[in-house]
């Protein structure tokens, strides 16, 4: 009887882990499906990052500005007189 | 009803049937025909175990590797390289994805209808695209085009060709394009550094790319992601020393100076004394670190760490410095140059001018190549040696910089008659542009050397070379070059006092020197407190034009240094001639404007009084401006 009842158990046991297995399985799918889209999502977002500082990069360009300060907006570097001398 | 009918009548005629069989029914054995069945049928049973124990258990192994190599995939995850920056973080290469489009050439060429449409999207000619693929119909992988734009990639994904996949890949962007390409260098086309910081940190910025695990159609497309069999790492950034604007300004004024002087090229290196740290190093000619196909491969070159050259009279102050610590001089040491030169072996040590009688901060003020080689026969052959060395002429910075050439210092036993005479003023030696700015920052740092670096937060050990109180007295001999009567007075800044030194060499050609120079200028500022050194080298300047590296590399000198201390916020450390030369500039003005209604005479006067300690050129300049100003009214 107790024998009995001890492979009930077991039996029962294993059937349970059996559907735990299929279980975790699952999910692990599930979990990994939806860690890739999460993943997607950061490398798309560090992607637009990189490509917005190029782009910021290219726009402020040492050269460009330089020529957009002399040229269109005609600035320049104060000559010595225009510069006032503080004595601290 | 009439089926059934019939059904009974033929179970009928078969029971009829059954009658002479019954009678030989003893004649077989039941028993032994059922064992015989039943055996046959075990003997399958036992077979069909014995495959599956083989299939599921002996070779199980075997056929789920057959079965997953069929749906189930390793995909590489592509990661990006890691970001180069400067030292305020401004990016200096940066990688963004790009799209490859590849084919299947089995799949693709299927559907040969489709081929002159993708050959259309992809810009190429229709038959070419088929002769490429139906020589690579064997394989299973074949690049259309690399590194597209992922708009346009897409595209050509929406035409649904069957068999065409694109790829995603990254590729580098160098916003601050040949200003500073040398220093970064740049990558293939497989993303891997090929020169410059690029190749010495490779593995650094280098990412590993991941892999994971997919189940794909027989169309090769994902149809589920399984598993994660590796992490991708995206490469790690770098921050570099070089600050971008001191690089710009270094790149535009040496661009500037070989415009101007004609010269074939040209290096500058700025380095930050207290830190060894580079904080710019521009060369020239330059490429387009976004296009390094297309420029000279000659130009790729980082002449300021490659490039030999014979320091000429920036040795100079090394000479006297060397002599200072042996004690064999001392500052007020007076050297007679008379007549102007001097034997060395067969040859002669001359100056331009006959300089007369120096004393030592002379023989740098003048740059006089009899003084120098004067002080270095007081001392003895090893001592001169080790005396550079330990400045790092001969060997290596360590700056890591791939391809850094350790230069040229002969030992004293390889010395010839005339060497120690020749290096004593800069010839018979070589070093790189780097080499001469790590030597003066030396100087500049109270005798410290400390070893260069482009990496942020890599300070090297300082390791004292000489006697703090010497290199002080070095530098502030250095100071005289660049006031009146010096052979740099176009170095000196405002506000600000300046040490340097001239250098005027001849370039060595077929085992002679011709009359062809190296002009340079290397210097340091604020004399009270180094903050930068820099090294100017311009190669073959026009003679015709000034050759003197007072004239050529002296302004780019200047110029960046100027800008380099206002960027950096660095107090001047001479203002009272900057207070001075604004007096001056206030009174010209009020004068111009009718303020002082005084005559010229008299308005000259609290200007020419003014405290005059060291006077730079432009002061100079502005007092000489003032009658000229004054007579035209």
């Amino acid at each position: 009887m107790s024998l009995r009842l001890i492979i009930a158990v077991l039996i029962l046991a294993n059937l349970i882990s059996a559907i735990g297995v299929v279980h975790a399985r699952y999910s692990h799918r599930q979990r990994f499906v939806e860690l890739s889209r999460h993943e997607k999502a950061r490398d798309e977002l560090n992607i637009e990052f990189s490509r917005l500082q190029l782009e910021q990069a290219t726009w402020a360009e040492s050269n460009r500005i330089d020529q957009i300060a002399r040229g269109r907006l005609g600035m320049k570097t104060p000559e010595p007189a225009d510069i006032v001398v503080v004595r601290p | 009803m009439s089926w059934m009918t019939s059904l009974r009548d033929r179970w009928q005629r078969r029971n009829d049937r059954r009658g002479p069989t019954q009678r030989g029914r003893a004649r077989f054995d039941l028993r032994g025909r059922l064992m015989l069945v039943t055996g046959a049928l075990g003997v399958c049973a036992l077979a069909l175990v014995a495959r599956a124990v083989d299939v599921q258990l002996v070779r199980s192994a075997f056929y789920q590797q057959q079965g997953d190599e069929r749906f189930l995939r390793d995909v590489e995850i592509p990661t990006s390289r890691g970001m180069i920056t400067d030292r305020n973080g401004e990016p200096l290469a940066v990688s963004t994805p790009v799209e490859s489009i590849w084919a299947n050439p089995q799949e693709v060429l299927k559907s040969p209808r489709r081929l002159p449409g993708l050959a259309a999207a992809l810009g190429i000619d229709a038959d070419q695209l088929t002769r490429k693929l139906t020589q690579r119909s064997d394989k299973e992988f074949v690049y259309l085009k690399r590194r597209m734009n992922p708009a346009e990639a897409r595209r050509i994904l929406a035409l649904n060709i069957p068999g065409v996949f694109s790829q995603r890949e990254y590729r580098r962007y160098y916003p601050q394009g040949e200003a500073i390409a040398h220093v970064l260098g740049f990558t293939n086309i497989d993303d891997s550094g090929q020169e410059g910081l690029e190749l010495a940190f490779d593995e650094w910025l280098r990412g590993t790319a991941g892999m994971k695990r997919v189940i794909r159609d027989r169309r090769g497309r994902t149809v589920e992601e399984v598993d994660l069999v590796r992490a991708a790492e995206p490469g790690k950034n770098l921050t570099l020393t070089i600050d971008r604007r001191i690089q710009f300004l270094a790149y535009r004024e040496l661009k500037r100076a070989l415009l101007e002087s004609g010269a074939t090229s040209g290096s500058a290196v700025v380095i930050d004394v207290a830190t060894g740290e580079v904080l710019a190093m521009a060369n020239l000619p330059s490429f387009n670190p976004n296009a390094v196909s297309l420029g000279n491969r000659d130009a790729h070159r980082n002449r300021a760490v490659t490039d030999l050259i014979e320091p000429g009279s920036t040795m100079k102050p090394l000479t006297v410095a060397a002599a200072l610590e042996a004690g064999v001089i001392t500052p007020k040491t007076m050297f007679n140059t008379n007549p102007g030169w001097m034997p060395n072996g067969r040859y002669r040590t001359t100056d331009t001018h006959n300089y007369g009688v120096l004393d030592t901060t002379g023989v740098i003020t003048k740059s006089s190549n009899v003084g120098a080689a004067k002080i270095v026969h007081m001392l003895p052959n090893a001592g001169f040696y080790d005396f550079l060395s330990r400045f790092g002429y001969g060997r290596s910075t360590g700056s890591g910089f791939p391809g850094e050439n350790p230069g040229l210092l002969p030992k004293p036993a390889r010395w010839s008659g005339t060497s120690k005479q020749t290096m004593s003023y800069g010839y018979g030696l070589s070093a790189t542009p780097l080499q001469i700015a790590h030597a003066y920052a030396t100087l500049g740092n109270g005798g410290r050397a400390i070893v260069p670096t482009f990496v942020k937060g890599e300070v090297g050990e300082p390791v004292q070379v000489l006697d703090e109180r010497i290199a002080r007295e070095v530098v502030r001999m250095m100071q005289t070059v660049t006031e009146p009567g010096g052979t740099a007075t176009q170095a000196a800044i405002l506000g600000y006092h300046v040490a340097g030194k001239t250098g005027t060499a001849r370039k060595a050609s077929n085992g002679g020197y011709s009359r062809r120079y190296f002009a340079f200028f290397a210097g340091l500022v604020p004399v009270d407190n180094p903050r930068f050194s820099m090294a100017v080298v311009i190669d073959d300047p026009d003679p015709a034009r000034g050759y003197y590296g007072g004239v050529v590399s002296a302004p780019v000198f200047k110029n960046v240094m100027e800008g380099a201390l206002r960027l950096m916020d660095v107090p001047p450390d001479d203002i009272d001639t900057w207070l001075a030369a604004q007096a001056t500039a206030d009174a010209k003005r009020n004068r111009q404007a009718g303020i002082v209604p005084a005559p010229v005479p008299v308005a000259l006067k609290p200007a020419a009084a003014l405290p005059v300690a060291p006077m730079p050129a432009a002061l100079v300049e502005a007092i000489d401006a003032l009658p000229a100003a004054g007579g035209a009214r």
